[in-house]
């Protein structure tokens, strides 16, 4: 492990990212669009309800779409195979990319909770600050598993459509669409195995309850466990001899 | 000048999507000099050259460069690799690209202008690399190799897609960087440039068809070219 290559690492993926200013405004924008959409065609109680969740998972799908797509570049350019042949730990990347999506999903969740408080009037109960944490701890979720599964993708196509195949269906069963209670008890219980029922939990509880109870932490640590886990079997996916 | 060799393969074999793309391959790459990888296109020079740089999965056989297996940690700093397709960053400039792999590669930043210059970029630092033509970006490519000066550089066809002075003048910074100590593997399907080594390895079919310098070369098969040797090479070869 080397801070001096991980910190390379992001400075060169945050650069990739200035001279790409499109993506980072349509990164900022389409979620507090998103947002504002919501909030305009349900009504107020329901928006207090799946408002924070929203906001908080946004920022997941979108570093999801992102680091998938990074990473398959990086495959395919050859750039991957280069640096295999350098002296660069894998960890080394995969912090480099953690550190410049981590940064980029704070700004992302930052804004996104600041328009959903300061313009759609969205009640928090608990900390916004907790609120906050969640929000950037989704997004480092989305970008390992975007990490993770971009590893399955052979071309760009491929790896677009892993969103509407990965993402998709949790967001139907994590709770937001129907409570997970109600679910066909099958369906609960595969809820209970996906990463971002807790991403929803944990931002639901926030924005009803204003103590800050000992779920939130469980979910906060699920999703902290879910992360890492994607990003160890990410690590195993980047080899250094490939056939 | 007694040399011990830089690169030393015995018994290779390498499959690829099924095929056989090195069945026995044993070869020894001497130090301190410029080596032409020299074969038709799907000969197995690609593959060979991976081997090499410890990239490709192999299924036996021993490949040692400078006494260590291939891949090692402690190879990483001490061999350079050039990718047949250039691999460096589109979305970044030319000058970014090179800092970032020097931060990699623990390289001074004065090296960062030094290999634009020898690669004849300068002027270039700001340009993206997207923007740049074919040639200029396996320039970057083959810029980015040189940072770190290292004692073995592998180069897959870097001279594909270059004007003939250009390629004059990589040739002569191989020759420089060969006359300091270093060794260097040059692959390349153009017959022309095998004039410019000193010693050629001829691959066919995963298969080694000579090991010789080209005076040598010319001589063992009587031909007035490069081109005409290797062509008699491949008939001997068939025949046998």
């Amino acid at each position: 492990m080397s801070g001096r290559v991980a910190g390379a690492t992001a400075v060169r993926v945050l650069t990739q990212l200035r001279h790409d200013p499109r993506t980072v405004a349509l990164l900022i924008v389409v979620p507090c669009v998103l947002l504002w959409l919501v909030d305009a065609i349900i009504d107020d109680a329901a928006f207090q309800r799946v408002g924070l969740p929203l906001a908080g998972i946004f920022p997941l799908v979108s570093m999801f779409l992102v680091t998938s797509i990074a990473t398959l570049r990086e495959r395919m350019a050859g750039t991957l195979e280069r640096l295999m042949t350098m002296p660069l730990a894998k960890v080394d990347l995969l912090g480099g990319y953690g550190l410049a999506f981590a940064a980029v999903a704070t700004v992302q969740a930052l804004v996104v909770m600041t328009v959903a408080v300061g313009a759609l009037d969205l009640e928090v109960a608990g900390p916004l600050w907790v609120a906050g944490l969640l929000a950037v701890a989704n997004a480092v979720l989305g970008m390992a598993l975007g990490l993770f599964l971009s590893a399955f993708a052979s071309s760009e196509f491929q790896a677009v459509q892993f969103m509407p195949a990965f993402i998709l269906p949790q967001l139907v069963l994590c709770g937001i669409v129907a409570p997970r209670s109600t679910m066909a008890r099958p369906l609960e219980l595969l809820s209970g195995m996906l990463p971002i029922t807790y991403a929803y939990d944990g931002l639901s509880r926030i924005a009803s309850d204003s103590t800050v109870g000992a779920r939130v932490y469980a979910d906060f640590a699920v999703i902290v466990g879910f992360t890492l886990a994607a990003l160890a079997l990410g690590a195993l996916t980047l080899r250094r001899r490939t056939p | 000048m007694p040399t011990r060799a830089a690169v030393s393969i015995g018994h290779l074999r390498v499959m690829r999507g099924g095929n056989e793309v090195l069945p026995d391959l044993s070869v020894e790459i001497p130090a301190r000099s410029v080596v032409g990888l020299l074969g038709p296109s799907g000969s197995g020079k690609s593959t060979l050259i991976r081997s090499i740089v410890g990239v490709q999965r192999v299924e036996g056989g021993r490949v040692e460069v400078l006494g260590l297996p291939a891949g090692s940690k402690a190879l990483r700093s001490r061999v350079g690799y050039v990718t047949q397709a250039p691999s460096v960053y589109g979305d970044l400039t030319v000058a970014e690209n090179l800092h970032y792999f020097a931060r990699v590669l623990d390289a001074a930043p004065e090296r960062v202008g030094h290999v634009v210059d020898t690669v004849d970029l300068v002027g270039f630092e700001d340009r993206l690399v997207t923007g740049l033509s074919g040639g200029e970006r396996a320039r970057v490519s083959l810029a980015t190799a040189l940072l770190n000066e290292p004692e073995v550089l592998v180069l897959d066809e870097p001279t594909v897609g270059l004007d003939p002075v250009l390629r004059r003048d990589l040739w002569n910074t191989f020759r420089t960087l060969a006359d300091g100590g270093a060794t260097l593997l040059v692959s390349s399907h153009v017959m022309d440039e095998a004039e410019r080594c000193d010693h050629l390895v001829l691959l066919r079919e995963g298969r080694i068809l000579a090991t010789e310098s080209p005076p040598q070369l010319l001589a063992t098969t009587g031909a007035a070219s490069m081109d005409a040797a290797f062509l008699a090479l491949i008939e001997r070869d068939a025949q046998q």
